[in-house]
């Protein structure tokens, strides 16, 4: 497993205490599970997704991931319904090992309060958080 | 494990560590009020062969099917077990070992489990199977659980009155006490689940029908996938007479999302209603919200066929509060005798043996009707049905089972009280036109 000064933690994203990681592109914002998570988690072998339309409160539960070594549940980082899910995870589960910010991306949501993005922890309080 | 008794020193022993001077001592924090002080009042001790004596003696007053001609069934069926089923099942392998579920040490048990889901799928027509479940009615209410967590939304799941009665007492068991609700569809005259009582309801995670439903029927399953497309609901399906087949078009073909039903019928004794085998299959759609244990075929590092249990993550040992569910056991031993059963009679077998059971029960629906009795509905059957009877039967079955050892169907006034004098009959294999002909004329 990565050290903590290996993560891939990109600048331009928000990040969760449940390692969830958000990005805003006006209302829109996406959703996926960081590179900590990814790299935790092992070889992933399903993600289960919420439907299009489902509306969902910040911290809400709306999916899961499974590993080869345990199932974990995603949380919505903001609120919002839901607008597109990454369907090619269906096949192609393990992109979210290999690219987990960008192919790998899980759900992307018409938020309904924009000022809970900035409620999220930038890269430096998420390192932070993970140094304990 | 053996049992070895404590000796006088033993006790001293423990009693000395834990400061204690007696037995008293140490129960001291016990009442007096509460204890008991003259010994328990039990008979003297019997010998073995006054025991094995005492015993029998006790058993021959139980009524049991060896012996009786039963023509009831209602969820638990009196079919004829092949002589190689229970010589197989009872071998140490199968019959001592309890969950023996580590690869390294037990192929043989996983390829047996294996092979039964197999089977399964293949008599229901089905994506994929479970390992099993208790009976029946447990399969049915995990199969309820996974509407719900498939539709959050919904807090109702609608079950077909015609659903085996204890088994929707399982499901309310399971449902009520969780913030759920268990809502009925009613029947309508022609003995069959209410289509339309069904599509006025709303706010349903998933619907469940029988077929054959308890009154033997077959339901148009066809007509209820539809409906549950219209409502977005998983649609359930259940059965309890696994031989029906060997002759019906398989639940899967209709489109099922999920199938519970009792394997009892597969080589499995009644014994006094228990224990059964829940069978439960489901689409592979829904593979990663099936309950309990399922085993896998795989490749071992030296590339040979292996199996192992799989997709293990949303079990309880690992998920704990999430679980899929908190019952991962399964009836192994019934599993396994199930597929030596299905393994025994083949796919034709199973087909001949289904047409004796339809074919006898057509013949004592009508000699039956010749008696006098009253053919209640008009539906196809596949060995139940359903028939009102003259007023004077009801001491006539009671002196039926006295002298002539014969079980004369179920009564349903207890669990339908409008049909008062109605039975429900059942004719499996076993039953010779003889012993047809005889009822026949004792009740005319």
């Amino acid at each position: 497993m990565k050290e903590i000064n290996e993560l891939n933690l990109p600048e331009d994203v928000k990040y969760t205490k449940d390692h969830e990681w958000a990005k805003a592109e006006g209302d829109t914002v996406t959703i996926g599970i960081n590179d900590y998570a990814q790299d935790q988690l092992g070889e992933i072998v399903f993600v289960e997704m919420p439907a299009v339309g489902d509306s969902f409160s910040a911290e809400d539960e709306f999916g899961s991931v499974e590993s080869v070594k345990a199932v974990s549940e995603m949380y919505m980082p903001v609120s919002g319904e839901i607008l597109a899910v990454n369907e090619d995870l269906e096949d192609a589960p393990e992109k979210v090992n290999e690219d987990c910010y960008q192919s790998g991306w899980i759900i992307k949501i018409k938020a309904s309060d924009l000022t809970e993005i900035d409620a999220l922890m930038d890269k430096a309080a998420y390192l932070e958080m993970l140094k304990g | 494990m053996r049992y070895l008794p404590h000796t006088q020193e033993d006790i001293r022993n423990m009693l000395a560590v834990a400061g204690c001077s007696s037995l008293d001592d140490l129960f001291k924090t016990i009442p007096d009020a509460v204890k008991v002080k003259d010994g328990l009042n039990l008979p003297e001790p019997l010998s073995e062969w006054e025991l094995n004596d005492h015993m029998e003696n006790l058993a021959s007053q139980n009524i049991a099917c060896k012996g009786y001609t039963c023509l009831i069934g209602a969820g638990s069926y009196d079919h004829y077990i092949p002589a190689i089923i229970p010589y197989l099942v009872s071998r140490s392998e199968f019959a001592t070992a309890y969950t023996p579920y580590q690869p390294e040490v037990s192929q043989g048990t996983l390829q047996g489990i294996y092979e039964f889901q197999t089977m399964v799928t293949d008599l229901l027509g089905m994506d994929i199977a479970t390992a099993s479940h208790y009976d029946c009615g447990t399969a049915l209410a995990e199969c309820a659980l996974i509407a719900l967590r498939k539709n959050r939304k919904a807090d109702k799941i609608a079950v077909s009155d015609l659903v085996h009665p204890s088994h929707r007492q399982v499901i309310d068991t399971y449902l009520n006490p969780a913030g759920y609700e268990m809502v009925l569809i009613p029947h309508t005259r022609d003995g069959l689940t209410d289509m339309a009582a069904l599509e006025a309801m709303d706010g349903i995670a998933g619907m469940a029908v029988q077929s054959p439903n308890f009154f033997g029927h077959i339901e148009d399953l066809a007509g209820f996938r539809k409906i549950a497309d219209d409502k977005k609901c998983l649609f359930i399906t259940s059965f309890t007479e696994a031989l029906a087949w060997g002759l019906l078009k398989k639940p899967g073909s209709f489109g099922a999302d999920l199938v519970a039903g009792e394997g009892q019928s597969l080589g499995i004794p009644k014994s006094f209603g228990g224990p059964g085998l829940g069978l439960l299959a489901g689409t592979s759609k829904l593979m990663r919200d099936l309950p309990g244990r399922l085993v896998g075929r795989t490749k071992d590092t030296n590339g040979q066929d292996g199996y192992v249990l799989t997709l293990s993550t949303r079990e309880q040992h690992i998920r704990r509060e999430k679980a899929s569910s908190n019952i991962c056991s399964n009836n192994g031993l019934n599993a396994m005798t199930a597929a030596m059963y299905l393994s025994t009679i083949g796919k034709i077998g199973i087909r001949e043996i289904a047409q004796l059971n339809h074919d006898k029960a057509v013949y004592l629906k009508s000699v039956l009707t010749d008696a006098g009795f009253e053919p209640v509905f008009d539906q196809p059957f596949f060995n139940e049905f359903v028939m009102k009877a003259p007023e004077n039967f009801k001491q006539k079955r009671t002196d039926l089972i006295n002298r002539h050892c014969l079980f004369a169907g179920l009564d349903l006034a207890p669990y339908y009280p409008e049909l008062t004098d109605h039975y429900l009959f059942c004719a499996t294999e076993k039953v010779s036109k003889q012993q047809m002909d005889q009822l026949a004329k004792e009740v005319a």
